[in-house]
């Protein structure tokens, strides 16, 4: 008989994929990683909004579907409106008794530029209408489907091609927009960020924002080794110095109550990271410096935070 | 002419009939190197099958974890992650 799970020490991970293999994501994607993951916590009593973008392309190339459950394509700018409307018509045929009772999760999931460019302003009204639903953001940091183009969320410095370094700029200028501190403003019960390098945190946020009453994000970093120029088998390792040099740091607030999910002692200099990465390529030392400050700013602010959150 | 195909017997278009289809899809032909199970250094952590991108590892009968070449797109991700470095990538050969 085939094994139903796999035995971590304590965790059992099943094996059944809801995401069928026979994708066309990239090779080495981080996404495709961190989408499976998820897909593996979330189970098979779900409902998929999901956003244009790679996610969206790479799993229903027409004749083909990678999906085992109930799935929709929507817009890039509509995503959380439609799973706002699968929400309530679940709740009006649970009033009605036209439904059997089962606990059916509403998930939407978008890339970054769904998010924090396009979809934002659905996204808020979501949240602020409190629909129990989970939105999951997968941020690559650039629109990688339609060839590596600028999004919020490009990180200063980085190197795309609609702002691509040279003599007079240095690739993305300004900042990338905190996306997890918006949806936290909104004063949900529960925002995470997440990195499929850590696999069982990735999995565990997705199934607490999944089962949690109200409305719920997780913000997972998903390395792309096309977009960002690295050799494909360095995936993983990749999250995993985003995380340890505390360019991304892992993270819950859980009704307005900080907690960092990973605290190294000492953060790694933010060149370890740069440095494996074709889009920082053209980094100067001083520059280098100047985005190690911005990083030791931000996670200063973060630990802030948690300090002032009560235990 | 009862047995003649027609038009009306012909399926209609654009519908997917079976969740998961995408599994019948061989994706093994992008790969420029595969990756080779040492299983005597195998110490059957399952790392390599919660780390692939393209669920390509599978747990075999005897416990091992062996990448379905059907599938796999040879990233290199359970080498490099491999704590045993049980797994090497080798380059495919010409056919």
């Amino acid at each position: 008989m085939k094994a139903q799970a796999v035995k971590f020490g304590e965790k059992l991970v099943p094996t059944k994929e809801f995401l069928a293999e026979g994708h066309s994501f990239c090779i080495g994607c981080g996404e495709a990683l961190a989408l499976r993951l998820a897909c593996k916590a979330l189970g098979k009593d779900v409902i998929i909004a999901n956003a244009t973008g790679c996610i969206e392309i790479c799993t229903s190339p027409l004749p083909f579907t990678s999906w085992r459950v109930p799935w929709i394509h929507t817009l890039f700018e509509n995503t959380a409106a439609v799973i706002s409307g699968v929400e309530a018509g679940l709740k009006t045929l649970t009033k009605k008794n036209k439904r059997p009772v089962r606990d059916i999760k509403c998930v939407a999931i978008a890339g970054d530029g769904g998010t924090s460019d396009i979809g934002i302003q659905a996204l808020s009204g979501a949240f602020e209408r409190n629909h129990e639903f989970l939105y999951i953001c997968f941020d690559n940091e650039a629109y990688m489907n339609t060839g590596v183009q600028r999004s919020s969320a490009t990180p200063y410095g980085a190197s795309t091609t609609t702002a691509p370094a040279g003599k007079f700029s240095i690739g993305q200028i300004t900042r990338k927009k905190n996306m997890v501190a918006i949806a936290a403003a909104h004063d949900i019960p529960y925002v995470a960020t997440a990195c499929p390098s850590y696999r069982f945190d990735l999995m565990k946020k997705v199934r607490k924002g999944a089962e949690v009453k109200g409305p719920a994000y997780v913000h997972i970093l998903s390395p792309c080794p096309t977009g960002w120029r690295y050799s494909t088998e360095l995936t993983v390792k990749i999250g995993q110095l985003a995380v340890q040099t505390g360019i991304f740091p892992l993270y819950e607030i859980e009704n307005g109550r900080y907690r960092l999910n990973a605290d190294p002692p000492k953060l790694k200099p933010i060149e370890e990271y740069l440095k494996l990465q074709g889009r920082y390529r053209h980094l100067t030392g001083e520059q280098i410096e100047r985005i190690q400050e911005m990083v030791n700013e931000d996670y200063a602010k973060l630990k802030k935070k948690v300090a002032a959150s009560p235990m | 002419m009862a047995d003649e195909l027609t038009w009306k017997d012909l399926e209609v278009g654009n519908i997917i009939k079976e969740a998961g289809n995408a599994s019948f899809r061989e994706t093994g032909d992008w790969r420029t190197e595969k990756p080779i199970l040492d299983k005597e250094k195998c110490v059957k952590c399952a790392l390599c099958w919660i780390y692939c991108p393209d669920a390509a590892i599978k747990p075999s009968e005897e416990g091992y974890y062996e990448s379905d070449l059907y599938y796999c797109k040879g990233c290199g991700i359970c080498a490099s992650i491999c704590p045993e470095r049980a797994i090497t990538m080798i380059a495919e050969e010409e056919k």
